[in-house]
């Protein structure tokens, strides 16, 4: 097995380049079939190691190729497969090769066909990259190809203004991300070495008893620069709080990729980079508590925002914020077993709703404001179901996905001993209030009621073709079926260990492991807990307002006029940005040019030049006036005056 | 003998060439002969050459001057082969890409020739009398490309160029004759193993640097690049970028490191400041820049704030960061002029306003710009990641404040080279203008595929480059950490 796993990668990465390359070649049809059976070769072989790995429990480890060397010190690309890399594995290869199958169906009229498959599949290989790494090197690698190929589709319609805007600020904002990242790597490098995860875990010691002076006399902690550091990548990346603001606006972008990367996969990167690197945050308390107060000031902040939104595109992706947030959070709570759970159900019904939004947009020829919808149910059962289905994994209702995983990172805070662990309960249960509310919201808006559309269009409504109809019904399985299968591999893997401490309860929150030890005892405790009643009131009041009494609706909405003004203008993260950092650095930057490089600088220099100028005006009089003359002449000069400058230097 | 073929073959067939007058066809032919067999040469060299050995290799030596004690003296070790092998394909494509000129082709192709050996000699020489007569020849041609092909402004462009470069290198043959007054000698390795006086070394360090900070450009002496640019016509801008700048951060690593290693250190601190304000300060110039032309000319400069903060750090992380930063300048640069050139070839404008949804009329052309746009932005799996990459590390392996602001340029880097890319490239068609542009011929793609090649190549595999020049790096590392006093 270890020498197929680089195919692993390599297969979509080869499908991207004979659909970029070749796309006129091989045309549509011949587009979708490599890509889409690049990416199905990828899930079988990612199936296979998962495989191996859960049979045997044995940890892969292999050198792929020596990229650089440096003071006889090789950087090599390899591969690392344990429990955590398989089980994305198995997440990023099952969703993409959903969402490379939706495309077919999805982008069936779009001229940019096979430049859309090139860009799929080349982000499959960039995230493949990114999982599998065994270093920071190319783990940072992926991560910025990931960023790029997310850079490349949400401009996907390069002629909308708005989509070049959103790419431009969604590169530039995970830029800032990777700005910290780049120091965490750095740092990890100057400490303990190497680049190598097992080294750099090994050698961990040296960075928790090591400070950096970040300011003269102020020692800090390195460890807890480090992981800093690092999550500040993650912030970027999985677009926590201050640095989400690119991820609402990367809706511009086709829905399957709005399905893949900005809901599935890429933006999970940095939940699963956070959970790669336990062994370092386990050391320092203090960044654990930053990474759980950002996480859950993000569920709950985000989630606010998705109660305003009217394009259904926007709600589903201020709910991927809001769930980012959680994962966030169990991260922080130490719960990184539990994170990676919730990642894996969010991976699947985060994609069903997506995928089932761009079914709903694709059927009304590419609307996407909620308040020209209306009474869908009748018109697109199919989707409907599908869409039901998601909510109510999103939602956390048993026994479906979303409820198990969410369940338990509300106890993981619940139970979280360190600093912001009763906040972080607040906010997140809070947050499952939220999260109801707008999710059924959409579905009053989309499905139910009167429709607002024009007759004639909404008699032609109607579910879409197999191949965006077969997706929703596998995602919907694992949407159903995904918490019952992953919970206890998951909340009683091993993985997060460093090396020098052998398989304490693997999650680092071993009190949750035990009070939960199978799925029936999560569901005996549902009962129980004010999680799930939270839920099933957002999901009431949702349907009670928007169905039954809408003139109360209208009533609570006149009311919450303040807050409300807040939230449409995105708690003013954007305005600021805007003017301050992009607006601020462009006139920063025009200022120093004129004033310091044109008026000093230059000022300087062209009194001189003005000096030659004359003196080449003057001997122009004299002179043939051909610039290279002057030129021959001074070399020459030159030439012949050396030996005798060198001799009287004797 | 190689290196001697490496240096002559391009001047001698550059001298035929400039004779061949009127017969443009010949003269063009003759030059890309000429230059493809140079290419392979320096391949030849790579060949030969052993890369665990430190010191030099191939070397030449014949007295020459002996009453000067002036040898005709050449010899490469690992950096400077990389830098030999870069000028000679970089020089090919710039033949390949000026095929189309004009006014004087036959004069136009000369140049690039003589240029090729001229720079070959000074990465060759290893004394300093040589040296500095390469040196100061390499202004020559550029001199005439600029002035004789150059834009509206050229003959100030060229005086500029001329008289910021030649006012330095002048304090260099100050340097020179000093140490040839003190050491008797010109050989560079000599200078490189002699005891240096400590009160001497500042002054042979700053009058080194005066040549080198004006060559690479250092801030705040830069000013004469984007004019120079700017005028330039593309090959010019394409060897000026690619080669020209190279030859700065050369002469850093040649000469002042291992011969004043102590001043080296000492103002290690000034440099270092100057190279962060570099990349900071010309970060943001360059966002406000309107022509395509100077805005990359800016990003140069930034860049190569890089390459002397990646010197001055000393780790053999920071140097091997450095030269491979200098290497993969080469392709970037060049590529993006080579790029900027091709508009301009079609619509006799650099002002980024006037474009605007060039993708949809010229697709191909879009996708490789973006790619050099990336690599322009550091971004991984490209050449321009590798370089910045190993020298963030090593500034924040000496000094974590050193790496926050040197990393800054993650930010500023792609801020200036993506949002040219939108407001050129993205977009509706703006105009007929750009409506009506016609997509790369089957020329323009060839040299823009070759350079996308050596991009990606470099990005995903720098380890062949990294393994050149390892064996140097220590040696150099190992030189400035033992010191001369």
């Amino acid at each position: 097995m270890e020498g197929l796993l680089h195919w692993i990668p390599l297969a979509p990465l080869l499908a991207a380049l004979a659909c970029g390359l070749g796309g006129k070649a091989i045309g549509r049809i011949g587009a979708a079939v490599v890509a889409n059976a690049a990416v199905a070769l990828s899930f079988v072989l990612s199936c296979m190691v998962a495989w191996e790995h859960y049979q045997t429990g044995a940890i892969i480890h292999a050198t792929w190729y020596d990229w650089a060397s440096v003071g006889g010190q090789f950087l090599a690309i390899g591969f690392l497969v344990d429990g955590l890399t398989a089980t994305m594995l198995l997440v990023v290869t099952s969703v993409s090769f959903m969402v490379h199958i939706y495309t077919i169906g999805y982008m069936r009229d779009d001229p940019g066909f096979q430049r859309f498959f090139a860009y799929i599949a080349l982000f499959t290989f960039a995230m493949l990259m990114l999982v599998m790494s065994d270093n920071f090197l190319q783990l940072f690698f992926g991560w910025e190809a990931v960023g790029l190929v997310s850079y490349l589709l949400i401009g996907f319609w390069f002629k909308k203004p708005t989509a070049i805007h959103a790419n431009l600020k969604a590169f530039l904002v995970n830029r800032v991300g990777d700005f910290g990242f780049l120091i965490g790597i750095g740092l990890v490098l100057a400490y303990c070495g190497s680049l190598d995860y097992a080294d750099v875990f090994a050698r961990r010691g040296s960075l928790a008893n090591a400070e950096v002076e970040l300011l003269p006399g102020v020692g800090w902690d390195a460890i807890t620069v480090v992981c800093i550091a690092l999550f500040i990548g993650a912030m970027g990346k999985s677009a926590q709080l201050p640095l989400h603001v690119w991820l609402p606006d990367s809706m511009e972008g086709p829905t399957p990729i709005s399905a893949l990367i900005h809901a599935a996969t890429m933006v999970t990167a940095g939940i699963f980079m956070v959970a790669r690197m336990a062994p370092l945050f386990e050391l320092s308390e203090a960044a654990l508590a930053f990474v759980l107060v950002i996480g859950a000031v993000t569920a709950f902040s985000m989630g606010l925002l998705g109660l305003v939104q009217q394009d259904i595109k926007r709600v589903v992706a201020y709910s991927t914020l809001s769930q980012l947030g959680y994962m966030t959070a169990a991260l922080g709570a130490s719960a990184y077993g539990v994170a990676i759970f919730h990642l894996a159900t969010h991976a699947f019904f985060k994609a069903l709703l997506f995928l089932g939004a761009g079914a709903v947009i694709v059927a009304l020829h590419h609307e996407q404001d909620m308040r020209r919808m209306g009474g869908l149910a009748r018109r697109m059962p199919l989707t409907h179901i599908a869409m039901v289905v998601g909510s109510l994994a999103l939602c956390g209702v048993p026994p479906l996905a979303g409820f198990f995983s969410k369940d338990l990172i509300i106890e993981a805070a619940r139970m979280h001993e360190g600093f912001g662990g009763g906040f972080a309960y607040a906010l997140l249960l809070a947050s499952a209030f939220v999260t109801s509310f707008y999710s059924f919201r959409l579905l009053a808006l989309v499905f139910y009621g009167k429709t607002r559309m024009e007759d004639k269009d909404y008699s032609h409504v109607k579910d879409c073709a197999w191949t965006i109809t077969l997706p929703l019904a596998v995602l919907a399985v694992m949407a159903v079926a995904a918490g019952l299968l992953l919970m206890e591999p998951l909340l009683g893997a091993t993985w997060f260990t460093g090396p020098d401490a052998p398989a304490v309860a693997s999650s680092h929150a071993p009190a949750l492991a035990e009070a939960y030890p199978t799925p029936l005892s999560m569901l005996i405790h549902a009962y129980a807990s004010p999680v799930l009643y939270v839920a099933l009131g957002g999901v009431a009041l949702a349907l009670y307002l928007y169905l039954a009494a809408p003139g109360l609706l209208k009533q609570v909405a006149g009311g919450a006029g303040p807050l409300r003004a807040v939230l449409e203008r995105k708690y003013g993260f954007d305005d600021f940005y805007q003017l301050v950092f992009a607006n601020g650095a462009r006139a920063l930057g025009g200022l120093l040019w004129r004033r310091f490089d044109g008026a000093v600088i230059d000022g300087v220099a062209n009194g001189l030049a003005d000096l030659v100028a004359g003196a080449a005006r003057w001997l122009r009089g004299i002179q043939t006036g051909r610039i290279y003359h002057y030129a021959f002449v001074m070399i020459i000069s030159i030439a012949a005056i050396l030996p005798w400058v060198m001799r009287a230097g004797d | 003998m190689l290196l001697s073929w490496l240096i002559w073959l391009p001047i001698a067939t550059g001298l035929v060439v400039l004779g061949f007058g009127r017969h443009a066809e010949a003269a063009k032919s003759l030059a890309l002969v000429s230059a493809a067999m140079t290419l392979s040469l320096s391949l030849l060299a790579l060949l030969a050459f052993n890369p665990n050995l430190t010191g030099m290799q191939l070397t030449v030596d014949i007295p020459w001057i002996t009453a000067l004690a002036i040898d005709y003296a050449l010899g490469v070790d690992g950096i400077a082969l990389a830098l030999i092998i870069l000028n000679c394909a970089v020089t090919l494509l710039t033949i390949i890409a000026g095929w189309n000129v004009a006014k004087q082709p036959t004069v136009y192709m000369a140049a690039f020739l003589l240029m090729c050996g001229f720079v070959n000699g000074v990465f060759c020489a290893t004394d300093a009398a040589l040296f500095y007569i390469f040196w100061e020849a390499t202004l020559v041609p550029l001199f005439l490309v600029i002035g004789v092909w150059g834009g509206e402004r050229r003959v100030y462009a060229a005086i500029k160029f001329f008289l910021y470069t030649f006012l330095g290198s002048i304090l260099m043959l100050v340097a020179f004759i000093w140490l040839y007054d003190y050491l008797g000698t010109f050989d560079i390795l000599l200078m490189h193993r002699s005891y240096i006086p400590p009160e001497a070394q500042p002054w042979i360090f700053f009058a080194f640097l005066a040549a080198f900070a004006v060559k690479i450009p250092m801030v705040p002496v830069h000013t004469w690049l984007p004019d120079a640019h700017v005028e330039a016509p593309t090959g010019g801008s394409i060897i000026l970028a690619a080669i020209m700048l190279k030859l700065g951060g050369y002469g850093l690593l040649r000469l002042a490191l291992p011969i004043v290693p102590d001043a080296s250190v000492e103002y290690a601190w000034l440099l270092i400041a100057l190279s962060l304000v570099a990349i900071v300060y010309i970060g943001l110039v360059a966002l406000a820049q309107t022509d395509m032309k100077k805005l990359v000319a800016y990003s140069s400069v930034a860049h190569m704030g890089f390459v002397t903060l990646g010197i001055f750090v000393f780790s053999e992380l920071g140097l091997a960061g450095a030269v491979y930063q200098m290497v993969s300048h080469g392709f970037v640069s060049g590529a993006m002029f080579f790029c900027i050139g091709v508009l301009y070839d079609r619509m006799h404008t650099r002002q980024i306003g006037d474009y605007g949804g060039v993708a949809n009329t010229m697709p191909k052309y879009a996708t490789l710009l973006l790619l050099f746009a990336m690599a322009n932005a550091g971004l991984p799996g490209t050449s321009g990641f590798v370089g910045e990459f190993m020298v963030v590390l090593a500034a924040i392996d000496a000094n974590i404040w050193w790496g926050i602001i040197a990393a800054t340029a993650l930010i500023t880097g792609a801020a200036y080279s993506l949002w040219m890319y939108k407001r050129a490239v993205f977009g509706a068609v703006a105009n007929e203008k750009v409506g009506a542009l016609k997509d790369i011929d089957g020329r323009e793609f060839s040299i823009l595929a070759v350079f996308a090649a050596l991009v990606l190549l470099f990005g995903v595999w720098p380890l062949p480059l990294t393994e050149l020049i390892d064996a140097s790096v220590a040696d150099l590392a190992a030189r400035v950490e033992r010191g001369k006093l």
